[in-house]
């Protein structure tokens, strides 16, 4: 097979970083609105027809909208495999409440309503909160421990060995990057309720989505300032190419000088991620506040976008650097999967990215539509 | 057994897939059930295939859930628990769990919601075309996950890279048509849809027994006779046997599930019954039945089938061989990339593929080039897996299989006869049957899977070394974690089958809902 040679190896390993971030973005866009809005659940349904209608604007969709982390998960262990390897096995603990978290959505979801009784319900709904709120937060904690770097190193085979603890995960810039990740996904949550829910639901959601949009602004500023002022970058000194071969121990990185913000400096373009950030939170406020649906969805997705891409633009090139042995940093450039391997998977996304891709849209126009008190009196066998 | 990481790591693993495991063989076949129905609804404009479908997709749709929950934790698991796995095959086995994402679990998980929302704000073929997504999602996804699965067993189109120290793709084409991962995905497919049909049969049975829902019973009776019949012969007929004479241990999977320590002149004899003694390395009141293991393991009366004492002395020649490797790869590693003598180059091009045996000697000593014939010796038999549990559950399994076919027949007969609720005490036997399809088909992976210790990765990379830098308290947490959590969904899941199943279908109160067949109630046949 020389036919993955057609593109250079060094090209393609951008490509799967370019790749990776949209299928994170893809992930806090749709599935993210699903968090924000079990995570907006208690504040913005105060009975049980209430809460119907907020968990049925996302009873249809959150399913395929969740593969987009799975995926996730896939598609780092196919073209990252050291990222999957040395995360997942580094963030042991959190990953498993992020787990834990996570499944008692499919089955919140489905069992909620199979019994009336309102103790059953209630504790689903408990259920249902801590699956969108939890993982909200960890992703966020989790961002916010790689921007200072992780405590793990690899040994001459390659083998991860993490010194970290699950309660060293949770220090102060690492929480407030957390924060940071409620507030963007329960606006998001807020402004899929503002288009998607009728009625008193929808006037709560917009309420707290534009506090939540406001809350994205000021988190994303300070968080920016506390980076600026108080996290060290770092920087590779040698030892990379772009077409190397994945090995993380063939070069040296320093701390010295370094800063997550001289990519902006190099690359004056790169601040529209950052810019996008903090205009879609004020365009989604204005959209919650003035009561226009489009521009409070679109604007919020693209804040989400710009929070995101800031994130991974600021690192460039690194992607998992190593606070106790910075050369054990992960890179773009040396934590890749094989040239073949990056090749014949992005044949397989080029192929299949689109098709899903249109096939969800159909699915959402098929489901169009307000989901309000009516809707939930009307279908109630089938409504969640 | 001493409780360190690996084990620990290991029997979660197989706990919590074997949870995972209750959920996926009842949705591979209760979807395509589903889709068949629905099919007929659609094809005789009959109120009752649409009721049918209904009933079953609810039943579906609580078993589907905790499929979903359950199989989250599969994803990540690699990465959590096995992360040196993760990083020394991720460029293989990684891409087709990727793709599973991209091809199988978007297409069931977005149209599962139209499947239970799009009752009414579809036309019917589109509906049909969304139950008919669901299906194909499920059975795409067993496709792709038996690919990675089938790779761990016959490890192809890869080698091993000494500068990335690990094993990287060289031909995608043969790890995707694998024969081993084929021949898993038509008997695990299979072993799924028997497990619907006995599922349809048991719960119909049981309302023939009640004298409730008649027509629909007898409807789907008929339906998941005919389909579990089909399902039932593949399964044992295109039993993932036929890859067992693919790779060395492979072979030794198959000698160890037969009992069989030493090699027979083909056609070599089934042992129908015995009692292995893995310290006496012998089978002992074995009964024989020949030409039968012959024939089944090797399609052929030619072919033999090599016994346990003969392929340990194989694995000794092969650890041998992964020793050279392991040198070779020393001598490489040491020169860091620069000019590597042409003579270490050949050395590892030679016997690089032996390389995991090596790590085989992890155990007993840290420099394998330092291991005593006495460790080879050791090393050499831990590729045999303990043999009573093999040799009893794939006995059981295929009993069971054997079974299947025999009750599904029966059933199929009576059903093309009309005779489904003349013999009661055949209706008491599907609904105790129930339970039977799960039990064989973990079974079946516990056959697949312990028999494939001491390797994660055959011949390629021993479990013990696969594992995480992990502390044991934090295995133990989320171990027990997992188990109690597992535990009461399990409950509750069943306890919400049991529900729905006592309710029996539920009418249509829906008054919006254009009622499109031409029969609108059921007529008595």
């Amino acid at each position: 097979m020389i036919l993955f040679e057609f593109i250079d190896y060094g090209t393609l390993k951008v490509i799967w970083w370019v790749l990776l971030g949209i299928l994170l973005i893809g992930f806090a866009a749709t599935d993210g609105f699903d968090m924000g809005v079990a995570t907006l659940l208690p504040f913005v349904a105060k009975n049980d027809v209430e809460r119907r209608v907020a968990i049925n604007t996302i009873g249809p969709v959150w399913e395929g909208n969740q593969v987009w982390f799975v995926l996730g998960g896939g598609a780092i262990f196919a073209a990252w495999p050291p990222l999957y390897a040395v995360s997942f096995s580094g963030f042991y603990l959190a990953m498993f409440v992020v787990l834990a978290a996570l499944i008692l959505r499919p089955v919140g979801f489905k069992y909620r309503s199979k019994r009336p009784d309102a103790g059953w319900r209630r504790n689903w709904d408990i259920a249902l909160f801590v699956g969108g709120f939890v993982p909200a937060l960890i992703f966020g904690v989790a961002v916010g421990n790689v921007l200072q770097g992780v405590p793990f190193r690899l040994t001459e085979d390659l083998r991860t060995i993490y010194e970290g603890s699950f309660f060293g995960l949770l220090n102060p810039f690492a929480l407030l990057c957390g924060l940071l990740s409620v507030a963007m996904l329960v606006m998001h949550g807020g402004a899929w309720l503002a288009v998607k829910a009728g009625g008193v639901v929808a006037e709560r959601g917009r309420r707290y989505g534009s506090y939540a949009a406001l809350a994205v602004i000021v988190l994303f500023a300070f968080n920016g300032l506390v980076l600026w002022l108080m996290v060290k970058g770092y920087r590779i000194v040698d030892g990379t190419t772009p077409n190397m071969l994945s090995n993380p121990l063939f070069k040296t990185v320093t701390r010295d000088g370094a800063s997550w913000f001289s990519n902006y400096a190099a690359y004056p373009w790169t601040t529209i991620a950052p810019a996008l950030g903090f205009a879609g939170a004020a365009g989604a406020f204005i959209g919650l506040r003035g009561h226009s649906e489009l521009m409070t969805f679109v604007a919020s997705k693209l804040s989400v976008f710009g929070i995101i891409s800031t994130v991974g633009l600021s690192m460039f090139p690194f992607i998992l650097p190593s606070s106790i042995d910075p050369k054990s940093s992960l890179t773009v450039w040396d934590s890749a999967s094989s040239h073949a391997t990056l090749f014949n998977m992005l044949i397989a996304t080029v192929i299949f990215l689109p098709i899903v891709l249109a096939y969800t849209a159909w699915v959402y126009r098929v489901l169009w539509g307000k989901v309000d008190e009516r809707t939930i009196e009307r279908e109630q066998e089938t409504m969640y | 057994m001493e409780i360190d990481v690996v084990t620990l790591s290991r029997l979660q693993f197989a706990l919590t897939a074997m949870y995972h495991f209750l959920f996926v063989p009842l949705t591979l076949g209760l979807a395509i059930l589903l889709a068949i129905m629905e099919t007929t609804y659609v094809m005789t404009g009959r109120e009752i295939w649409r009721q049918m479908t209904k009933f079953w997709g609810t039943l579906f749709g609580i078993n589907f859930a905790i499929g979903v929950a359950t199989g989250l934790t599969m994803e990540f698991q690699f990465g959590m628990n096995w992360s040196y796995y993760s990083h020394y095959v991720g460029d293989i086995f990684g891409a087709p769990l990727a793709i599973e994402g991209l091809m199988a679990f978007f297409l069931e998980a977005t149209f599962v919601g139209l499947f239970f929302f799009g009752w009414n704000k579809l036309s019917k073929l589109q509906h049909l075309a969304a139950t008919w997504a669901v299906a194909l999602g499920t059975n795409f996804s067993a496709l792709w996950i038996l690919i990675a699965n089938g790779w761990m067993q016959h490890p192809v189109g890869a080698a091993f890279n000494p500068q990335t120290m690990r094993m990287e793709v060289t031909n995608f084409y043969d790890v995707l048509f694998n024969p081993v991962a084929q021949a898993k995905f038509v008997h695990t497919v299979s072993a799924g849809y028997v497990t619907a049909a006995m599922f349809v049969l048991g719960v119909s049975a049981w309302y023939l027994l009640k004298g409730r829902h008649i027509e629909l019973a007898k409807r789907s009776m008929a339906v998941a006779a005919s389909f579990g019949l089909l399902g039932a012969l593949s399964v044992v007929v295109l039993g993932d046997e036929s890859g067992y004479s693919a790779t060395e241990h492979q072979k030794m999977k198959l000698a160890v599930m037969e009992g069989m320590w030493h090699t027979e002149k083909a056609p070599a004899g089934f042992t129908l019954f015995g009692i292995p003694d893995q310290e006496k390395r012998e089978t002992k009141y074995a009964i024989h039945v020949p030409y039968v293991l012959g024939l089944i393991a090797t399609r052929s009366l030619t072919q033999e089938v090599p016994g346990i004492v003969d392929l340990v002395n194989r694995a000794k020649l092969d650890i041998a061989k992964g020793v050279k490797a392991y040198d070779a790869l020393t001598t490489i590693r040491s020169q860091k990339g620069q000019n590597i003598e042409q003579a270490t180059k050949n050395a590892f091009e030679e016997n690089g593929r032996y390389l995991g045996y090596a790590f085989l000697l992890k155990r007993y000593v840290e420099d394998p080039r330092k291991a005593t014939p006495e460790m080879i010796e050791k090393a050499a038999w831990d590729t045999v897996p303990t043999v009573w549990p093999m040799f009893w559950s794939f006995r059981l399994m295929v009993g069971l299989g054997l079974y299947f076919i025999l009750f599904t027949g029966v059933f199929f007969y009576l059903a093309s006869t009309g005779g489904l609720d003349k013999r009661r005490w055949l209706l008491r036997l599907a609904v105790w049957s129930i339970p039977l399809p799960w039990l064989a088909a973990e079974l079946g992976w516990f056959v697949a899977e312990y028999g494939r210790q001491p390797w994660a990765v055959e011949g390629v990379l021993p479990t013990a070394i696969a594992v995480s830098h992990l502390g044991i308290w934090e295995v133990a947490i989320t171990m027990t974690g997992f188990v109690l959590f597992y535990t009461v969904l399990l409950v509750i899941e069943m306890k919400l089958m049991l529900k729905a199943i006592k309710a029996g279908p539920q009418p249509d109160r829906n008054a919006d809902v254009p009622l499109v067949g031409r029969v609108q109630t059921v007529p008595a046949e």
